[in-house]
């Protein structure tokens, strides 16, 4: 058997607010198989950016063990975790966190290209995610000079660069209206299809659907994890299900 | 049904078949279309409520066609329909009454409550997504009928956020 792509270990994180520990994760045991889609839900200041970002080695554990594809992470340096998430995690954060005097374009390509990817790749491979999420016409401009839905896009765009068999985000859709969601929900579903793994922290309804499982915290503890199947079984669903037509 | 049809005879009078089809073209798969019998009793009432009047009209070489249309009782009733206020769609509170209720009397825990509830709304989001699909993109009356329930479980996943805070 293959291992999972993620396996926490009684996973914990304790802020340290002054004197005050603030535990934020308190014991998460989760293990996620290659190729899974993975929501994270759960109301505000339940963990779920803690967590996350404990997984791609932004925000360091107080105790417990994280392990990658079957390799150790909770215990690797900064160095090591940088080329970790070089080789095979991208990252979406919830403040974008892109690089300010580098271009949208540069934003995209500079993963790839750190990675080893040749110019021409990188730039095929720009061109192709700026395209899926509308943002073709942005390639030259500063992140100051975009919209906060635009740079939610490009951070996402960037985070695909390598085709990281682990893609983490913490609510992608956040700042997008409906339109632009469509094009990020579009996306997402083929990075799904593609086989790779997708864990993502959300309140969105529609990137919620697209996930096959759902992990609830409250509370800094996982309190729920299941499959999300359909809801009919039978094969035609229609909206009669949610909203009644009057007469 | 009865204003939809009402409305569809204020355009032109029509067998209740046709109405069916006029039902269908304009929701596409979205919404469940009614059987052509649930359509004949609501003719059938609207008849004996004044609002509807049928004729049997002649074919040739097949049975007669029984053709409805409104009555200016039909068209006033259709006009207060349109302009009274509209109540807002079902609301499910049947769930809160279990959330409220249920921990009270030991029938079964809140989180399990709400960890149910949770899958059954992503359940029915994947069905959405899944109908949507099906779809034909040029039919903008199916799509935003899907748009708009997924905006209500949208409110319904958020409530249970909202509940699980504070009740838990
Ligand atoms: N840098 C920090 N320092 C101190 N406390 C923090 C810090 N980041 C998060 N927290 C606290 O940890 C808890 C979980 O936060 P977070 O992971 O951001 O939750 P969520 O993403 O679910 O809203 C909250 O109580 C939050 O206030
Ligand atoms: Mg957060």
């Amino acid at each position: 058997m293959t291992s999972p792509v993620v396996d926490t270990v009684n996973l914990v994180k304790i802020y340290q607010n002054g004197a005050v520990p603030v535990p934020a994760v308190r014991g998460v045991d989760l293990r996620v198989a290659a190729g899974e889609f993975v929501a994270i839900m759960g109301p505000s200041g339940s963990g779920k950016s803690t967590l996350v970002h404990m997984l791609g080695g932004l925000e360091a554990r107080t105790s417990g063990e994280i392990w990658l594809d079957g390799q150790r992470a909770d215990t690797l340096n900064e160095s090591a975790w940088a080329l970790l998430r070089r080789k095979k995690v991208g990252f979406v954060f919830q403040f974008f966190n892109l690089v300010a005097n580098m271009t949208v374009a540069d934003n995209v390509e500079l993963p790839a290209l750190l990675a080893g990817a040749s110019a021409r790749e990188a730039r095929q491979r720009r061109q192709y995610l700026l395209g899926e999420l509308g943002l073709t016409d942005r390639a030259d401009a500063a992140p100051s000079q975009l919209a906060g839905g635009e740079q939610q896009r490009v951070a996402l765009a960037r985070a695909l660069a390598n085709k990281p068999s682990l893609l983490l985000a913490d609510e992608p859709t956040g700042n997008l209206d409906s339109r632009n969601t469509r094009d990020v929900l579009r996306l997402l579903g083929e990075v799904h299809r593609d086989g790779q793994t997708v864990i993502l922290v959300t309140h969105d309804a529609r990137v919620a659907g697209l996930a096959d499982r759902v992990v609830a915290l409250f509370d800094g503890e996982i309190v729920d994890d299941g499959t999300i199947g359909m809801a009919r079984r039978r094969p035609k669903a229609t909206v009669g299900d949610v909203v009644e037509l009057r007469g | 049904m009865r204003p939809l049809l009402m409305a569809l005879l204020a355009k032109e009078p029509a067998h209740g078949y046709e109405l069916k089809q006029a039902l269908e073209q304009i929701f596409g798969n979205a919404y469940p279309s009614p059987n052509i019998g649930q359509i004949y009793v609501t003719l059938g009432r609207l008849e004996k409520d004044g609002l509807v009047r049928v004729v049997d009209v002649e074919q040739s070489n097949r049975p007669n066609k029984k053709v409805y249309y409104l009555t200016a009782a039909g068209r006033e009733s259709l006009d207060t329909w349109v302009d009274e206020p509209t109540e807002g769609p079902r609301v499910r509170d049947d769930f809160f009454m279990k959330l409220v209720l249920a921990p009270m009397t030991g029938l079964a825990d809140r989180m399990t409550l709400i960890n149910r509830q949770r899958r059954h709304y992503l359940a029915l989001i994947r069905d959405l997504n899944e109908l949507a699909e099906r779809i034909d993109p040029e039919n903008r009356v199916a799509l935003l009928l899907v748009e708009g329930a997924m905006l209500h479980l949208q409110a319904d996943l958020d409530w249970l956020e909202r509940c699980q805070e504070d009740l838990s």
